[in-house]
């Protein structure tokens, strides 16, 4: 019994490294400008290279463990936040990437705007800027790696929430 | 009792090695496009992640399905272990790639029906030249048994070099590399979603991904049947061929499904039926 517990044990600690050293992102444009969309792009190139972290831009929800977020979100689009949020399997988080997405913005009391994404699902990460620049974005996927492990009991949970 | 020992522990071996292999592939694809790349260990460190998520299954088959493919792959390289006939190996290897193509048609999504086709596709492209290359090793050795190939003295490839070209060939569409990533691409945005891998997730993926790792090892064993008569030769021979791929891998985009059919039909089999003729001829 004590070898099948250590053992258990022993690949959760595997799991939860794994975890935490390759987050698959996928990213979603609820109406954004495209400045933080090209800023999410850019941190694929060889300059930023996010798959030093073993991040990996996915495209699939199902095997996504971060949601990157960018834009307002709308009355026309909340549904299909909803839809991709709901089809990524746990532990995941969100990220919510630039101004728009954080608050709504400079669009926040439009008639046809809903406001920042927290309005639709439970945002793990502010990342405020307009646009948001790639080194703060890829410190914010770090900084909801740390949400992760304080979710996961590993580590208490960070003072903050916003990158700023 | 030996041998099945030996095979055993190759095998068990042979999922270590098939990672780190991945590994290395993506640290050498990220220096071709002088970015840093991730941890030699991040194929590991992706597949403990996968297990660990939470099931997301849209039909039991899948499940079914994702087993089958790596008990099956597995199987294949066992078989290869073992010395066993390359026909038989060659059959098993079909079964894991054909229930990786049942799972994704076993749900209604689009993507993964797309995906499918195309993986059926890929099949078609790849497994008559396979054929060919066990067909071209039987007509040297005179057996379809992989042990039989030990009893030449002479290297394989002296006398089938073209047929090397032809298994290249397949390896690279085998493998789903660029130019040849149809179905399913393993790097970039270049996808309808994920291709034939859309609908399986967390622990099923890994096991898809542990089946690609062994499917890896298995084709390279099959290359390196073309210079058994040294160890040295082998590996020089295993490290260009995969250096090869993983340049190909980046120095092309992806081709449509038509040209990829037209050129495995066309040239690529020519190639390796003019080597078997050549081979009687002589």
């Amino acid at each position: 019994m004590d070898i099948a517990k250590k053992l258990t044990e022993a690949l959760g600690g595997y799991i939860n490294k794994g975890r935490v050293k390759s987050p698959w992102v996928i990213h979603y444009d609820c109406g954004s400008c495209n400045g933080c969309d090209i800023e999410v792009l850019a941190c694929l190139t060889p300059v930023f290279d996010l798959e030093r972290f073993g991040i990996l831009n996915i495209g699939d929800p199902k095997h996504a463990d971060v949601l990157l977020v960018t834009g307002t979100v709308n009355h026309r689009n909340k549904a299909v936040l909803r839809n991709i949020y709901d089809q990524m399997p746990d532990p995941k988080a969100v990220i919510a990437v630039g101004t728009c997405a954080c608050s709504g913005g400079v669009f926040q009391d439009c008639y046809n705007v809903v406001g920042g994404v927290d309005q639709i699902i439970p945002v793990d990460v502010y990342i405020p800027g307009c646009a948001a620049k790639p080194e703060a974005i890829i410190d914010g996927v770090v900084l909801a790696l740390e949400v992760v492990k304080g979710k996961l009991g590993l580590q208490p949970l960070p003072k903050t929430t916003v990158f700023e | 009792m030996l041998k099945f020992l030996f095979a055993l522990v190759a095998l068990a071996l042979s999922v270590p090695a098939g990672g780190l292999l991945a590994g290395l592939d993506r640290k050498l694809t990220a220096r071709l496009q002088s970015r840093m790349g991730p941890p030699l260990l991040q194929p590991f460190y992706d597949v403990l992640k996968l297990c660990g998520k939470s099931p997301c299954v849209s039909n039991p088959w899948l499940v079914f399905c994702s087993f089958v493919c790596v008990t099956a792959s597995a199987l294949a390289l066992f078989l290869f272990y073992m010395q066993g006939d390359l026909l038989l190996l060659f059959f098993v290897m079909t079964i894991s790639a054909v229930f990786k193509v049942a799972g994704a048609l076993s749900i209604p999504s689009p993507y993964s029906n797309v995906g499918a086709q195309r993986e059926l596709l890929q099949m078609l492209a790849y497994e008559p030249l396979i054929t060919l290359v066990f067909v071209g090793i039987a007509s040297v050795t005179g057996s379809f048994m992989v042990a039989d190939v030990y009893a030449v003295e002479t290297p394989l490839l002296l006398q089938l070099p073209f047929l090397y070209l032809a298994l290249g060939y397949a390896l690279t569409i085998k493998l789903g590399k660029s130019p040849f990533d149809i179905s399913a691409c393993h790097h970039g945005h270049q996808e309808i979603v994920r291709g034939v891998l859309t609908e399986y997730s967390g622990p099923q993926l890994a096991l898809l991904e542990l089946s690609h790792w062994l499917d890896t090892i298995l084709i390279l064993g099959l290359c390196a049947l073309f210079w058994h008569t040294s160890f040295v030769g082998m590996v020089i021979l295993l490290v260009i061929t995969y250096l090869a791929e993983i340049l190909v891998d980046n120095i092309t985009a992806r081709m449509t499904w038509q040209w990829m059919l037209k050129n495995a039909f066309g040239p690529t089999l020519a190639l390796a039926v003019f080597n078997i003729l050549w081979f009687y001829v002589r």
